[in-house]
């Protein structure tokens, strides 16, 4: 039996929020970049973007710009509506792995497929989900 | 080297409100609850609530996440004259166990005599199952929310998914974590849910964020629990048999740090309860092993996170947590360790930790409704969330 695919939530109910730390995150992503705050220092990769580097606490910060390639680390498979009024769909939450980060995750959807091929260790790849206020989240597709 | 102040505070008092279904303690308000609970504790104990001059608390004094607790408040409502302390451990319900090693801290630092540590929860207009999706975002949780990890329980479901894969865990061993807790909430007058359970059941219940199915989630309830904490010394004139504090720690490692609210967890972290540093710290100071412990209160918001604290704790090797409870070791009456007695959190009813507490005082004075036939000291544990997570080791005074 198959199951319906997996969906991006409707963009008209995700809202994101930025700050002076974050906002270079979600402007790369308004264009359908994905990048990752990385110290200047020492190289060390962090997310959330924050004021500090963990390691050297350097304030340095850069903002490479990665394949958008990425491993599955762990998934839910969720089939009710996170949304009141919603109708109830599929969509599957996704802890990603990054390539050209190492050390970080980024948490996402993966889109259109059947949660009976997801698995960890899946490769996968970025896509862009446009939500409120002209922002673009980042969400994955199987590989 | 054991913690030289080893059992010199003591629980002297419980006291709660009946538990209630969410939602369905309205019209009490929630400072109706908090006054039952604490003058409650105080008759149980034998004193005054004008006796009472501090407050240790955890989770930011937030009952729950939408309404706060207020020693003013408080002061106020039940004419207590005068505090000498009033702090909170910061986090959530990772603090519950550890709010008694703040009471204990300030005693033995002489700054209060009866300290009170109380948690109440009403979810009136907003469920704590699906809170998180409707807080408004923020640039932290702008990385997190648009997942649609609505809740606790969605954001946990991940960390099973990932033991599963690292260890093999079968669902069969979540669902004995159920199965196990709803059989000892059978008898329990107060338990919100007394039908027994079973693994068709089980498998039969809708999964709301696969791995996880309705009933690895626990219940969504209203009320409050309070207890006081004294000195040993004081406790002696009190009604009730002294209940020490062994040891208590909380805190944690950066590997857990913020946990599942950002999954950013180390790889050796990542499928665990967070408490193995807290776990370790608690026994040393305690003096004592896994094999010493009688009875444990281990914090059971999600089936999985059980056993990946019964791994934390030493009850059994990391990624063995499965077969050890799949094994019936956690079984009241029949296992090596009986887990929950009260039916926990899964079954009786969630007060974010405090029914573990209450449920430790009770075996240790004997007064269980199932009690541990003997038991001398329980484990009592926080719950896996961001830091800090916490631990308790009490001791029966005789």
């Amino acid at each position: 039996m198959t199951q319906p695919l997996s969906r991006a939530l409707p963009g008209e109910h995700v809202h994101i929020t930025t700050d002076p730390w974050t906002e270079p995150f979600w402007q790369a992503a308004k264009e359908r970049r994905l990048v990752a705050a990385q110290c200047s220092d020492c190289q060390t990769f962090r997310m959330p973007p924050t004021p500090f580097c963990p390691h050297c606490q350097s304030q340095k910060i850069q903002w490479p710009q990665l394949s958008g390639k990425g491993t599955v680390y762990s998934f839910a498979v969720c089939n009710r509506s996170p949304f009141p009024g919603v109708e109830d769909f599929v969509y599957i939450p996704v802890v990603v792995e990054l390539d050209g980060a190492p050390g970080i995750r980024l948490v996402s959807n993966l889109i259109d497929i059947d949660p009976a091929y997801v698995s960890i260790g899946m490769a996968v790849t970025v896509d862009w989900n446009p939500i409120t206020e002209g922002w673009q989240q980042p969400v994955f597709r199987a590989a | 080297m054991t913690w030289e102040h080893c059992d010199k505070t003591a629980i002297v008092g419980v006291g709660a409100t009946p538990y209630y279904v969410r939602g369905q303690s309205w019209p009490r308000t929630i400072n109706e609850m908090i006054g039952e609970a604490i003058i409650g504790a105080c008759t149980d104990a034998g004193l005054k609530v004008q006796d009472i001059d501090g407050f240790a608390y955890y989770g930011g004094a937030k009952a729950g996440y939408l309404d706060t607790m207020d020693t003013a408040s408080i002061m106020e409502m039940l004419g207590i004259p005068e505090v000498n302390f009033t702090a909170t451990l910061t986090g959530g319900g990772g603090g519950s166990a550890g709010a008694i090693g703040l009471a204990s801290a300030a005693i033995i630092a002489g700054e209060a005599n009866y300290v009170v540590t109380v948690m109440a929860l009403q979810q009136r207009n907003q469920r704590l199952g699906t809170v998180f999706g409707a807080l408004k975002p923020d640039p932290e949780n702008s990385f997190l929310q648009p997942s649609g990890l609505v809740g606790p329980g969605h954001l946990m479901s991940v960390l099973a998914r990932r033991h599963m894969h690292l260890y093999g865990t079968r669902r069969e061993a979540f669902a004995e974590v159920a199965i196990s807790s709803r059989n000892n909430a059978l008898n329990r007058p107060e338990a919100i849910r007394r039908t027994p359970l079973t693994l068709e059941e089980y498998f039969a219940s809708p999964m709301l964020a696969d791995p996880l199915c309705r009933l690895d989630f626990c219940l969504e309830t209203d009320g409050a629990v309070a207890v006081i904490t004294t000195s040993s010394e004081r406790a002696k004139d009190l009604r009730q048999k002294p209940v020490l504090v062994r040891a208590a720690s909380h805190g944690g490692r950066r590997e857990w740090g913020r946990a599942f609210a950002g999954m950013g967890m180390s790889d050796e972290y990542f499928a665990s309860s967070g408490h193995k540093s807290v776990a370790d710290k608690l026994y040393a100071k305690a003096g004592m092993k896994p094999d010493d412990i009688d009875v444990a209160l281990i914090y059971d918001h999600f089936t999985p996170m059980v056993i990946m604290q019964l791994e934390d704790y030493g009850f059994c090797a990391k990624g063995e947590g499965g077969p050890f409870v799949e094994s019936g070791a956690i079984r009241f009456g029949t296992g090596s360790l009986p887990v929950n007695p009260h039916g926990g959190q899964l079954s009786e009813a969630y007060i974010i930790g405090m029914t573990h507490i209450r449920e430790a005082v009770e075996q240790l004075r004997g007064t269980a409704i199932n009690q541990v036939a003997g038991a001398e000291t329980a484990l009592v544990t926080g719950g896996p969330a961001s830091l800090p997570v916490s631990g308790l080791i009490l001791r029966s005074s005789q």
